[in-house]
């Protein structure tokens, strides 16, 4: 192998401290600049393969490595600064009183002050379309545009991965879209979890699918959604009336 | 800028007052307290000055009467305390348009009606000058302690939050034929605030985890500092110098 890989994932299998297993030996690796999609019902482990990208949990057995930097005790301040997770409820993300506090919290985080911050903030609000917002509280925005902000709060920490969570759960259509536009529009690493399968065909050429605490299966995206017994055997399927297009 | 969307309590403006750094504003209102509640009952002169000062810091920032009036509901039930202790107090009486009253009684109560009041209006102006996470800016410049200060940062942020959520709670009881009639019904409610306070419990783990996603390590960095000069800290002071020179004046 001779170039490094954004996320190296080998051989993962993590237990509850109650004992219930999530994940049974994962493997997966994702290439600079690829754009992918982990698809899997409800309970499949997504959840908890997320935690582990960014050293919330850490492996019961196997690997994580992002860039390179294996994920440990260690590494995790760096670790954090390369994985960008945002959260599926912005709620959730936002905790600081303004958008641009927000967004300047990691980079103050990480030593940055003054016109360097306030520079890397206005960059991270304006690549999501949202600069004007700059100085509102969470609270009066839209969903939409939570959800935009808290891409920028990882956007501006210039992460190696950005791992988005749920990204299309709760927003309306034309939300979904302007998401969709912005996502597409980053030049960054892309591990997008995700049921909503049309969105993951819309955004990632390739696809996972996470089910039973394993990798059952990897590939183009558009193969595996056009493979209906797979997705059945997953507790996956297509909204009513979809049908992949046509290339 | 975000227009349009302020704290209740901020009047959004330009004045002298508005444009001084937090933390000058902070220990100006404290040590101002501190100079209103030293000043002996008996010194009216006293108070009537510092009623004096607080007008005049309302005039140059531009906060109108009524303004402060409605925001000192707040007052209302030391108020009401404060009207009860001659009625129920002990000691020497006198009567005031037929009502015994306790003399004591009447001194305490004028006590904690002046003071009260002065700490009030000085509070409500600092509160309309400045806007909360600005007065928490101070809080942190003036070294209180950071737990205490992400405390409040955070009831600021999550208050409209959580009061959302129990609006929706309420919502999903009515909507199942609730109406909180007499006391029966108490233990729905009851159930209902502990519901909350186990969803907002969660809700805070998840941020802590989103918190520490973004290299949160126990402090919150300074994201925004504002320094106070020499004139600045001078000009917020004046407020408690001038009552301290009213208060060596009245004894």
């Amino acid at each position: 192998m001779t170039s490094v890989h954004s996320l190296e994932v080998k051989q993962l299998a993590y237990a509850y401290p109650d004992g219930t297993q999530a994940l049974f030996g994962v493997d997966l690796s994702i290439a600079r600049g690829e754009r992918v999609a982990l698809l899997g019902p409800n309970g499949a482990g997504k959840t908890t393969l997320v935690m582990h990208l960014n050293g919330i949990l850490t492996a019961g057995h196997g690997s994580v490595a992002v860039a390179g930097t294996p994920v440990r005790k260690d590494t995790l301040k760096e670790i954090r600064q390369r994985v960008g997770l945002v959260f599926q409820d912005p709620d959730d993300q936002l905790f600081m009183p303004t958008v641009r506090d927000d967004v300047a919290f990691g980079p103050a985080n990480a030593g940055l002050r003054g016109e360097e911050l306030d520079r890397v903030v206005k960059d991270a609000l304006d690549r999501v379309g949202m600069l004007e917002a700059a100085d509102r509280p969470p609270h009066h925005l839209s969903f939409g545009q939570r959800r935009r902000v808290a891409v920028a709060t990882v956007l501006a920490m210039a992460p190696e991965i950005l791992v988005l969570d749920e990204p299309s759960s709760n927003l309306d259509p034309a939300a979904r879209r302007e998401l969709a536009e912005i996502l597409r529009s980053l030049e960054v690493t892309v591990l997008m979890v995700t049921h909503d399968l049309p969105y993951a065909l819309e955004l990632c050429e390739r696809s996972l699918i996470l089910s039973g605490g394993v990798i059952a299966a990897d590939g183009p995206t558009r193969e595996l959604l056009a493979d209906t017994e797979l997705l059945a055997a997953h507790r996956l399927e297509l909204p009513y009336g979809f049908a992949i297009p046509a290339v | 800028m975000g227009a349009g969307h302020h704290h209740r309590l901020y009047l959004p403006g330009d004045s002298v007052v508005h444009r001084l750094p937090p933390q000058c504003k902070l220990l100006a209102v404290l040590a101002f307290a501190v100079v209103v509640v030293a000043t002996p009952r008996e010194r009216f002169w006293a108070f009537a000055g510092y009623a004096v000062l607080l007008l005049a810091v309302a005039v140059v920032a531009r906060v109108p009467p009524g303004y402060v009036a409605r925001r000192m509901a707040i007052e209302l039930p030391f108020v009401v305390f404060a009207f009860l202790i001659p009625i129920i107090g002990m000691g020497e009486r006198t009567t005031v348009l037929g009502l015994s009253l306790s003399v004591p009684g009447l001194w305490a109560a004028w006590n904690i009606l002046a003071k009260a009041t002065l700490g009030v209006i000085a509070s409500v102006l600092l509160a309309a000058t400045t806007e909360p996470r600005v007065i928490l800016i101070g809080a942190q410049r003036l070294r209180l302690p950071s737990l205490l200060v992400q405390i409040a940062m955070f009831m600021l942020r999550y208050l409209d939050v959580i009061v959302d959520e129990m609006r929706r709670m309420r919502v999903a009881r009515e909507s199942r034929g609730f109406a909180a009639r007499d006391f029966r019904q108490i233990p729905v409610i009851a159930r209902s605030a502990g519901a909350l306070f186990i969803r907002s419990y969660e809700r805070g783990e998840r941020v802590h985890l989103a918190m520490l996603s973004r290299g949160y390590s126990g402090q919150m960095p300074i994201i925004q500092d504002i320094s106070a000069s020499a004139r600045q800290w001078s000009a917020a002071l004046a407020l408690p110098a001038v009552a301290l020179a009213v208060l060596g004046l009245a004894l």
